[in-house]
């Protein structure tokens, strides 16, 4: 396909492609602590708080570099997390309205700075439009370069602490109690989480960056109960969306490629919300029918015996009307006994009388009696 | 002072912000005791075992493992934390959990191989799991967490163990396979501290009892400690209410405080 | 000051009284993150309504969007409840897939129309005054009359509903037994919600409704505990934080909005220091006044127990407060001259022994 052909040798495609897979996987993988610890809309909350970040590294500096003002989303978004930790240990406001505080005020106070710097109090104008939504389109291989770097060298932490991670993410008290210090780990937990929202920004900004640290992670978690092959899938599917989005964003509709990189992992989170074997939706209905079904047939076995056993006869007839009054669930009754008579044992005697065959009577005393 | 204590609490005192959850308690636990912590509920049990483990900052007071500050004592300690304390729909293995009580050994960086996971199952052999190693936690009946808990603190290789109501809504076969275990741990010299919530079984499963209610009410051996007059000390009649249903004088309920009951062994 | 200026004061200050109220009860019920949520996706509801109504002027945008809040919360309620994920999750997943959905059917479908997902987001107040309607004659902007329809209701809402509001809120189980549906409640509160974000989105963008919703909301959550004093002071903060945001934005010729939340920060930041009862400050205080009360009490209950045992000899000595209390010795000296002073202890040759008030110091500290 030629998409496909532009993805290998276009350079701009393959630049925003090999972005959004960064991303993708990096915040897929690290978001998944973030979903596990319950703080999935910590990311929502670091990504605005990143704002006057930008902002204030870019009026210090006086450099528009991507990694002072990455620097300065990170100084930023620790810098939020801290405040919320601190107001919620130090009064009675909880983490939601604490999240909700840091995330817009924060967000104000950048876009005021940035009004002011532009001395144009005109958002629209202020060139918001790339922080909110990102400008993956205009991304640069030495953008992505970088990207992959940090998100390379938050992964490796990740992997390096990986057991200290795993405490601190299922059961803080016994890790301290065994001298491991919770508090630094989830310090590091959170700057690696900070990295992965920083180098997300360029790509897909503010407001989407939520959806990439949750939508994997929540995506992945259907399909195993591994937590080494759940961050593997998330940052698979991370990749996966991310790619796809840059993919059809190039097709030249005009669409941006964050939104569609949202989708995409939106898409991929239900489809696993649905399918997924054991926790899936639909898994799940398919089982609760077939159950019911065993459940029917058994009892269309069960129904004939008794029947039968009016006439000391197991292998006398009666018709499906019969049956039918009997059962729970008027329906179902003609199904039940053709895979009765798939079985063996039941069979058709004229047109609208069934028996017990021998086996079929020998395996309704089995599953009334013993067995 | 020739019997070994294995845990001492010295007037250890923790406060929530101004509100005091414990106050000027003392314990000596000796080495092989299997000891319950009772009391009603938030008179501090959980909050005591805690602070042991250096999970909580004491307002004042000193807690010594083996004759040794707590701190330098970590690998003799072993911890069943309560059930509730944690999210069994996370994504792991019954024999991942249990390796987890052989990090401390690891300590930083080092990762679990062979070796760890061979005491994990033999730590699950030990509390009847070996079949569900492989079993996803979220899949498990409450009996069945304990028990992994259980393990994963048998697998600390400690001589000194806590436990948060590992009674707690277990069934009852699961209770008797705690029991029959901790006993077999006190039959190797360990000590076992437990928070306890059903008073009944006291007698039964314990040796020490530690009646506790803010302050220490008395400490000692079952028999002489378990009294009627200790436990309404501790649970019937808590003091400020009386004193305010009353209208009493709070100088009358302090004259009538009676000194507890306790062990004349409590000596040093 | 000018008309324009006043109306735009005038605006922003009905637009924060209009969220703050709504506002107290997302705080006090923890669903805070909603406001984010449900702020995004009225975009959506904006976009859906607008194909099927065709113009951008239209009242039914308000309900369009606010069914898209509602429509939020519940999809929310129903991913959570398969228990495949849990609630923060399911928020996090749902309104930015809502939204990017919106962003993408308004670039392909909607290019021409006046409608921009920033705008949606961030707002422009200074233009407010420009886009005027004629009611019985006056000429006033049409977000005033918007927002102060938005007001009343709110208002009519919370006033009508208050004793169930206030049950609901603090005890969900005791509302359901006496009739109430919860749920209805909650919705009604959601419906709400998205009503005051709609309206305020053209004033103020959805990203600072959240801030005008939630901050002067918690700020008074810290001052008060009485639910109705509460709801006053998160209007009257709200206002302030409206106000003063207008003039910091004059002042620094900065984006009004921007400067609304920014000063609604500052209010709660002011609260969450110096609140009289639960502010940082206080609180500081406090523990300094506590720690010397807190530590004689101890000394007092230390003594109290340990009287009259063996042991009495070991732990009621000077020395032992430094070793086992783990008190500094200048501490400990200081609590023991100040426990002195007060006539709790009596010192006899380096052992020391609680007097009778002293005594009656320690089992009042039981009397909690």
């Amino acid at each position: 396909m030629e998409l496909f052909n532009d993805l290998l040798f276009d350079y701009t495609l393959r630049t925003v492609a090999l972005g959004a897979a960064t991303l993708g996987l990096v915040s897929g993988a690290l978001g998944s602590f973030a979903l596990l610890r319950r703080q999935s809309l910590l990311g929502d909350a670091m990504s605005h708080a990143a704002l006057p970040g930008v902002v204030l590294a870019f009026m210090i500096t006086g450099s528009k570099s991507p990694l002072v003002l990455m620097l300065g989303a990170a100084v930023a978004g620790i810098l939020g997390t801290l405040l919320m930790m601190a107001v919620t240990r130090h009064s009675r406001i909880k983490g939601d309205s604490a999240l909700g505080i840091v995330l817009s005020v924060f967000f104000g106070f950048g876009l005021m700075l940035l009004t002011f710097l532009q001395r144009n109090p005109d958002a629209r104008q202020a060139g918001l439009n790339t922080f909110l939504f990102g400008q993956a389109a205009t991304l640069l291989e030495r953008d992505v370069i970088t990207m992959a770097m940090f998100g390379g060298g938050a992964l490796l932490l990740m992997v390096i602490f990986w057991k200290e991670l795993k405490l601190l993410s299922f059961d803080v008290d016994f890790g301290a109690s065994l001298g491991f210090s919770m508090r630094l780990l989830d310090i590091l937990l959170t700057s690696l989480l900070v990295v992965a929202i920083v180098i997300g920004l360029q790509a897909v900004g503010v407001v989407l960056m939520s959806a990439m640290i949750v939508a994997p992670a929540a995506a992945a978690r259907q399909w195993t109960d591994r937590l080494s092959l759940m961050i593997v899938l998330a940052a698979l599917f991370g990749a996966i969306a991310g790619v796809s989005g840059a993919m059809i964003s190039s097709l030249g509709s005009g669409l941006s490629t964050g939104p569609l990189v949202v989708l995409a992992i939106s898409a991929i989170a239900l489809l696993s919300f649905l399918l997924a074997p054991n926790r899936g939706l639909v898994w799940n209905w398919l089982q609760r029918r077939r159950s019911d079904q065993n459940l029917r047939v058994r009892a269309v076995l069960s129904n004939l015996y008794f029947l039968a056993q009016q006439h000391d006869n197991p292998e006398h007839a009666h018709e499906a009307t019969v049956l039918q009054t009997m059962a729970f669930g008027r329906f179902g009754i003609q199904k039940s006994l053709a895979v009765l008579t798939d079985l063996g044992w039941v069979q058709q005697v004229d047109q609208d009388r069934w028996a017990l065959t021998p086996a079929g009577a020998e395996e309704a005393e089995r599953y009334l009696i013993g067995g | 002072m020739n019997k070994k204590y294995a845990v001492e609490v010295e007037d250890l005192t923790m406060a929530y912000g101004d509100k005091p959850v414990l106050w000027d308690i003392d314990l000596h636990v000796p080495e092989g005791t299997l000891m319950a912590i009772v009391g009603p509920n938030g008179a501090g049990k959980t909050t005591l075992i805690k602070t042991i483990l250096g999970l909580l900052k004491p307002a004042a007071g000193r807690i010594l493992i083996y004759g040794r500050p707590y701190e330098e004592q970590r690998k003799l300690v072993g911890y069943v934390p309560q059930r509730g304390s944690v999210d069994w729909d996370f994504p792991t293995s019954v024999l991942d959990v249990v390796m987890m009580g052989r990090y401390g050994n690891l300590g930083w960086l080092r990762r679990p191989g062979q070796k760890e996971k061979e005491m994990a199952l033999e730590g699950l052999e030990k509390v009847g799991m070996s079949k569900y190693a492989h079993r996803q936690i979220s899949q498990l009946s409450g009996g069945q967490q304990q028990r992994t808990f259980l393990a994963r603190a048998l697998v600390q290789d400690a001589k000194v163990y806590f436990m948060d109501e590992p009674f707690q809504g277990v069934d009852a076969t699961t209770e008797r396979a705690i029991v029959a275990l901790l006993k077999d741990l006190r039959q190797a010299g360990k000590t076992v501290v437990v928070v306890h919530h059903d008073l009944q079984t006291v007698p039964e499963y314990f040796d020490w009892v530690t009646l506790l209610n803010v302050r220490r009410i008395a400490s000692g051996p079952v028999g002489q400690v378990f009294t009627d007059e200790n436990l309404r000390l501790a649970y019937g009649g808590k003091v400020n209410f009386l004193a305010r249903s009353m209208g009493a004088e709070t100088a009358a309920i302090g004259g009538a405080y009676p000194r507890p009951v306790e062990s004349v062994q409590q000596g040093r | 000051m000018t008309t324009s200026q006043i109306e735009i004061q005038l605006i922003a200050a009905v637009v924060a009284v209009a969220c703050a109220l709504p506002g107290v009860f997302l705080v006090l019920r923890q669903m805070a993150m909603m406001s984010d949520a449900i702020s995004h996706t009225v975009l959506l509801g904006i976009v859906v309504t607008f194909f099927l109504v065709g113009s951008m002027e239209s009242p039914l945008l308000i309900f369009g969007a606010a069914a898209m809040g509602l429509v939020t919360v519940s999809l929310v309620e129903l991913l959570n409840k398969t228990g495949l994920v849990k609630q923060d999750a399911a928020i996090g997943l749902i309104f930015p897939a809502l939204f990017s959905l919106a962003v993408i059917l308004i670039s392909r479908f909607a290019g021409g129309v006046h409608l921009d997902a920033d705008a949606v987001l961030l707002g422009e107040l200074a233009f407010a005054p420009f886009d005027r309607l004629d009611i019985l004659g006056l000429s006033i902007p049409k977000s005033l009359a918007v927002m102060s329809g938005i007001l009343m209701l709110n208002i009519l809402f919370i006033t009508l509903f208050f004793k169930e509001l206030k049950l609901a809120t603090f005890d969900a189980g005791l509302a359901a037994a006496f009739g109430l549906s919860p749920a209805l409640i909650h919705y009604a509160l959601m419906g709400l919600v998205s009503i005051t974000a709609v309206g305020a989105f053209d004033a103020v963008g959805s990203i600072l409704v959240v801030a005008l919703m939630i901050a002067p909301a918690a700020a008074a959550y810290l001052l008060t505990d009485n639910l109705s004093k509460m709801l006053g002071l998160a209007a009257l903060l709200g206002i302030i934080s409206a106000v003063g945001g207008y003039w910091l934005a004059r002042l620094m010729d900065a984006n009004i909005a921007g400067s609304m939340a920014t000063m609604a920060g500052l209010v709660f930041l002011m609260a969450f220091l110096f609140s009289p009862k639960r502010g940082l400050v206080a609180y500081a205080r406090r523990r300094g006044r506590q720690k010397w009360e807190f530590a004689q009490t101890s000394l007092a209950m230390h003594l109290m127990n340990h009287e009259d045992t063996p042991a009495a000899v070991d732990e009621c000595t000077v020395a032992h407060l430094q070793n086992h209390l783990r008190w500094q010795p200048e501490f400990a000296d200081q609590v023991l001259l100040k426990a002195q002073r007060r006539g709790y202890v009596q010192r006899e040759n380096g052992s020391l022994e609680l007097t009778d008030s002293g005594r009656t110091l320690a089992r009042q500290a039981l009397v909690r």
